[in-house]
């Protein structure tokens, strides 16, 4: 067991999960790009104000009021929508170790990964104050 | 200012920030919120809603140069990964519970320790004898390939670094970071993996890190979109373009010049924080 060293599968789960992240990366920062756009015409000559605290607009934080403001062509709205899927990648990575873990019947590492994935689902779809 | 242009010089900065991040190992997050704060006079809150999210576009992007080389242990990343993401979300709880002059002290202190570990000349690989229990029973021990064959190591001490991962996960929830510095020692030093599979594994693991805190920090309304594009966007560029150059580079001068750079960072973030003008 202690001489045990990376199996081949791993290394091939190793790429795939690779090449995941670096598609949702690539797709996110398009999406945001094209809201920047939007976002920019519309807002470019305002002041921009960060100083003071008051918390991005309710519409903006959560995922139904994103995929509205979205779908209402709204630049923020998409900035949002491509950040989501940013924050979804590494989340996707974990989903897609699970289904290798559980495909292999390595039942210690599909429970740390149920584990992993349920503190990632719990935080998005929690609402705080 | 006019959003133009704030969007076009945070756009600019991002992109120097995430150049010398990759460059130096340290990643973009470090200096984005000193950047954004201190330079542009950005609420605390929203700078770390920015930074969290160029650090998981740069973690991901970064697997691009990673993925091929074989050194990442997924399951030592995803066992830690525990740790961190608890860690992460309990760092983001406690961002509402502490005063933001209090979190600048915070980073202040941080952004120094991490540019003292990352300064230090490293130390040689610790070669462990023999896999600490726990590692046998979670069958962590691998090999990663070098230039002679694949190189078998073990792992050791896990209990220590699961609970160095959980402080690594709060600081990264608190400050919105992603505290690699912290991860590759406790991997390297605690756990003794060797150098390259604890950095490429700490990049995997940053990503999912900062994934897990990602959730309160847009429910709070820290992640403003206006400030996140530019930034996002910025870093992931500077970064790629970093990891490209970091192959053929000497990247000693350069570490230290950006580790003085970190240092004068944190002694204003500290003085800002303790005069209360956060």
């Amino acid at each position: 067991m202690a001489e045990e060293t990376q199996s081949p599968s791993d290394e091939k789960l190793d790429h795939v999960l690779g090449n995941l992240l670096i598609v949702g990366v690539v797709a996110a920062a398009l999406v945001v790009l094209a809201g920047g756009v939007i976002f920019l015409l519309r807002h470019g000559i305002e002041a921009a104000d960060y100083r003071r605290f008051r918390g991005v607009p309710h519409e903006l934080r959560s995922l139904g009021g994103i995929i509205r403001e979205t779908l209402s062509g709204r630049g923020g709205g998409l900035i949002q929508l491509g950040l989501l899927l940013l924050i979804a990648t590494p989340v996707a990575r974990v989903g897609l170790s699970l289904v290798a873990f559980a495909r292999r019947r390595d039942a210690l590492y599909t429970v740390f990964t149920v584990i992993v994935l349920g503190v990632l689902v719990f935080s998005l779809l929690g609402r705080y104050m | 200012m006019k959003v133009v242009e704030f969007t076009a010089l945070v756009g600019l900065g991002s992109v120097v920030a995430g150049f010398l991040g990759a460059l130096t190992g340290l990643g973009g997050g470090v200096v984005i919120v000193p950047l954004l704060v201190l330079g542009f006079g950005v609420d605390i809150r929203y700078a770390m809603g920015a930074s969290l999210v160029s650090v998981i576009a740069t973690s991901s992007g970064a697997a691009a140069a990673y993925v091929k080389e074989g050194y990442s242990n997924i399951r030592v990343g995803m066992f830690l990964e525990i740790a961190t993401t608890f860690g992460a979300l309990f760092g983001a709880f406690l961002v509402a519970k502490v005063s933001t002059p209090a979190i600048g002290v915070i980073f202040g202190v941080v952004l120094l320790a991490s540019a003292y570990l990352s300064s230090q000349p490293r130390k040689p690989d610790p070669t462990v004898r023999e896999a600490g229990l726990l590692a046998r029973r979670l069958s962590m021990d691998s090999s990663f390939p070098t230039p002679d064959g694949p190189r078998a190591y073990h792992v050791h001490r896990v209990p220590l670094g699961f609970g160095l991962m959980f402080v690594a996960g709060t600081l990264s929830g608190l400050l919105g970071i992603g505290s690699g510095a912290f991860k590759v020692v406790a991997m390297d030093q605690a756990m003794g993996i060797p150098f390259k599979v604890s950095t490429t594994t700490s990049n995997f693991m940053i990503g999912v890190t900062a994934a897990a805190s990602a959730g309160v920090y847009l429910s709070r309304g820290y992640i403003d979109p206006g400030l996140a594009m530019p930034v996002m966007l910025g870093v992931l560029l500077g970064s790629l373009a970093g990891v490209r150059v970091l192959v053929k580079a000497d990247t000693r001068r350069l570490r230290l010049v950006f580790g003085v750079v970190i240092a004068a960072l944190a002694v204003e973030m500290l003085y800002n924080g303790l005069t209360g003008r956060l």
